[in-house]
């Protein structure tokens, strides 16, 4: 077989163990002593180092020109159904990709159901959304694309929108050649340029990297209280603080989360995406449905703000951290601020000038306005693509 | 000579009484947010245990159809086991950290 196989029967060659297979008896608990870990400062500080490389799935791998043309489809608002919603719109650059709101707003200023989290870094992340529900970045980017009450673009027309803007015929036959414009393709671009979307250095990497002046003596305190008393490493561990991992941490709203895509798993109600903390301080308000308001109010809710219910992350206990050690751990995730540069939005590729014809879009109108697009009520959930609403079914 | 002679009156015992043999029990361990294999491959009855010998708590639950379970959370330095009783190819999973994933092809 391969694998170590532990002989339960030891006793005698031939003994023979009957084994019960009945369900009732199919598991069991036991518990072994295992020590707990303890690391020096310095040991920690190894596992915050940035990687070298951004990582691409080899059915979709890095090419210049496919980040290029990705970049320009996630700034096109042309890319909604009634088009004025990009990707950008919510993930905005000038909020490290988020947009600064409790909650999200699509289309015809529907109001979402959790916040809009930040798409930096996600060439590392694993199982997308706040539930999780999509496996690859090139699934999410359709996501939010068709998802009625986001950017209600009719997928089946969004291949005949693009092909009669000549520049962009150009660019998908340069990325993709033979194969031109396909909702793949959209995906895929898209997908491209977000993998290329990552936190740049900031002075918590310097000090990583040997500054020891890079941060200040309470951010360090911070970060020995991260790694130790505040058990924020739990989840929000590595360089990119945050290991993908999915918990309840006990905020006191009716959406299950990863409950709706993990039915039946207990510690999955009330689950969502542990989220990145690179460039956090640009990011407020915080958590999915963003109540609270800076990184002092998250401390706040770790130490001793949580619900206490059968789904609550084994990790959340009470911290009994003192006023300092809230400043502290709040000066340490100060550090993970990069301060990228602002991002240039691209020019977006013009019209056809050359052929007569109109728009059949109509901005103030609601999502049954557009041809072709069924109509959804708020808060409902007929599409599986659906990015925030919690579902109902 | 004797102990084959013996072995096989045990054996012949055995299958008289309608008592199946004895199974394996396969150890996997979670570490650093990790399985320690990837895949494994049993025989239907054998069984699995989970070692959590990590600092936090994991969750083991299979999606696949045909057999679906969860096992629930277990503790640092707590195990639990599951038995595969059924043939086929099945994704086991820990819920809370979704980079940790196992096959158990079971023959």
């Amino acid at each position: 077989m391969g694998v170590p196989v532990c002989n339960k029967n030891k006793l005698s060659k031939f003994a023979i163990t009957m084994v019960a297979t009945a369900s009732a008896f199919a598991t069991f608990v036991s518990t072994t002593a295992i020590s707990a870990e303890k690391k020096s400062r310095e040991e920690w500080k190894k596992e915050y180092v940035r990687p070298s490389t951004i990582p691409f799935p080899t059915d979709n791998p890095y090419t210049a020109a496919k980040a290029d043309l990705g970049r320009t489809l996630f700034f096109d608002p042309r890319l909604s159904g009634a088009n004025y919603i990009s990707c950008g719109t919510c993930h905005n650059p000038s909020f490290a990709w988020g947009d600064g709101l409790a909650k999200g707003i699509g289309h015809a200023m529907t109001r979402l159901g959790r916040r809009t989290p930040t798409i930096l870094n996600l060439a590392w992340g694993e199982d997308l959304m706040w539930d999780g529900r999509f496996e690859s970045l090139e699934q999410q980017a359709l996501g939010p694309m068709s998802a009625a009450v986001e950017m209600n673009q009719n997928m089946k027309a969004i291949v005949a929108e693009l092909e009669a803007i000549p520049e962009y015929r150009t660019l998908f036959n340069v990325s993709f050649p033979g194969k031109g414009i396909t909702v793949d393709n959209i995906a895929k671009a898209i997908a491209t340029f977000e993998r290329t979307v990552v936190s740049g250095v900031a002075p918590f990497d310097r000090w990583i990297a040997g500054d020891e002046n890079a941060i200040s003596a309470s951010a360090k305190r911070g970060f020995d209280l991260y790694n130790n008393k505040a058990n924020c490493v739990a989840c929000h561990s590595g360089w990119n603080f945050t290991d993908s991992s999915f918990h309840d941490i006990g905020l006191p709203d009716k959406d299950i989360g990863r409950g709706k895509i993990v039915p039946g798993v207990v510690v999955m109600q009330h689950a969502f995406k542990v989220p990145t903390l690179r460039n956090a301080v640009e990011r407020a308000p915080y958590m999915h449905d963003g109540s609270l308001k800076n990184l002092y109010s998250v401390v706040e809710h770790y130490d001793n703000g949580f619900v206490k219910r059968p789904s609550t992350s084994n990790e959340i206990y009470k911290l009994n951290l003192t006023q300092s050690e809230k400043t502290d751990l709040v000066e340490f995730m100060k550090t993970l601020s990069s301060k990228d540069a602002p991002v240039a939005l691209p020019r977006l590729p013009a019209y056809d000038q050359t052929v007569a014809g109109s728009l059949n879009v109509s901005p103030a109108a609601g999502p049954s306005a557009d041809s072709g697009t069924p109509s959804v009520q708020k808060g409902s959930c007929n599409t599986f693509l659906m990015h925030y609403i919690p579902c109902s079914k | 000579m004797r102990s084959k002679t013996f072995a096989s009156a045990v054996a012949m015992l055995f299958v008289v009484a309608g008592v199946t043999p004895a199974n394996a029990e396969i150890v996997i361990t979670q570490k650093a947010k990790k399985f320690d294999k990837k895949r494994i491959e049993i025989k239907k009855g054998d069984s699995v245990k989970f070692i959590n010998a990590d600092s936090i708590a994991h969750n083991i639950h299979s999606r696949s159809r045909g057999n679906k379970f969860d096992l629930g959370v277990s503790k640092p330095g707590t195990s639990v086991s599951k038995v595969f009783d059924k043939n086929g190819k099945f994704k086991v999973r820990c819920a809370i950290h979704p980079k940790m994933k196992l096959t158990v092809k079971v023959n």
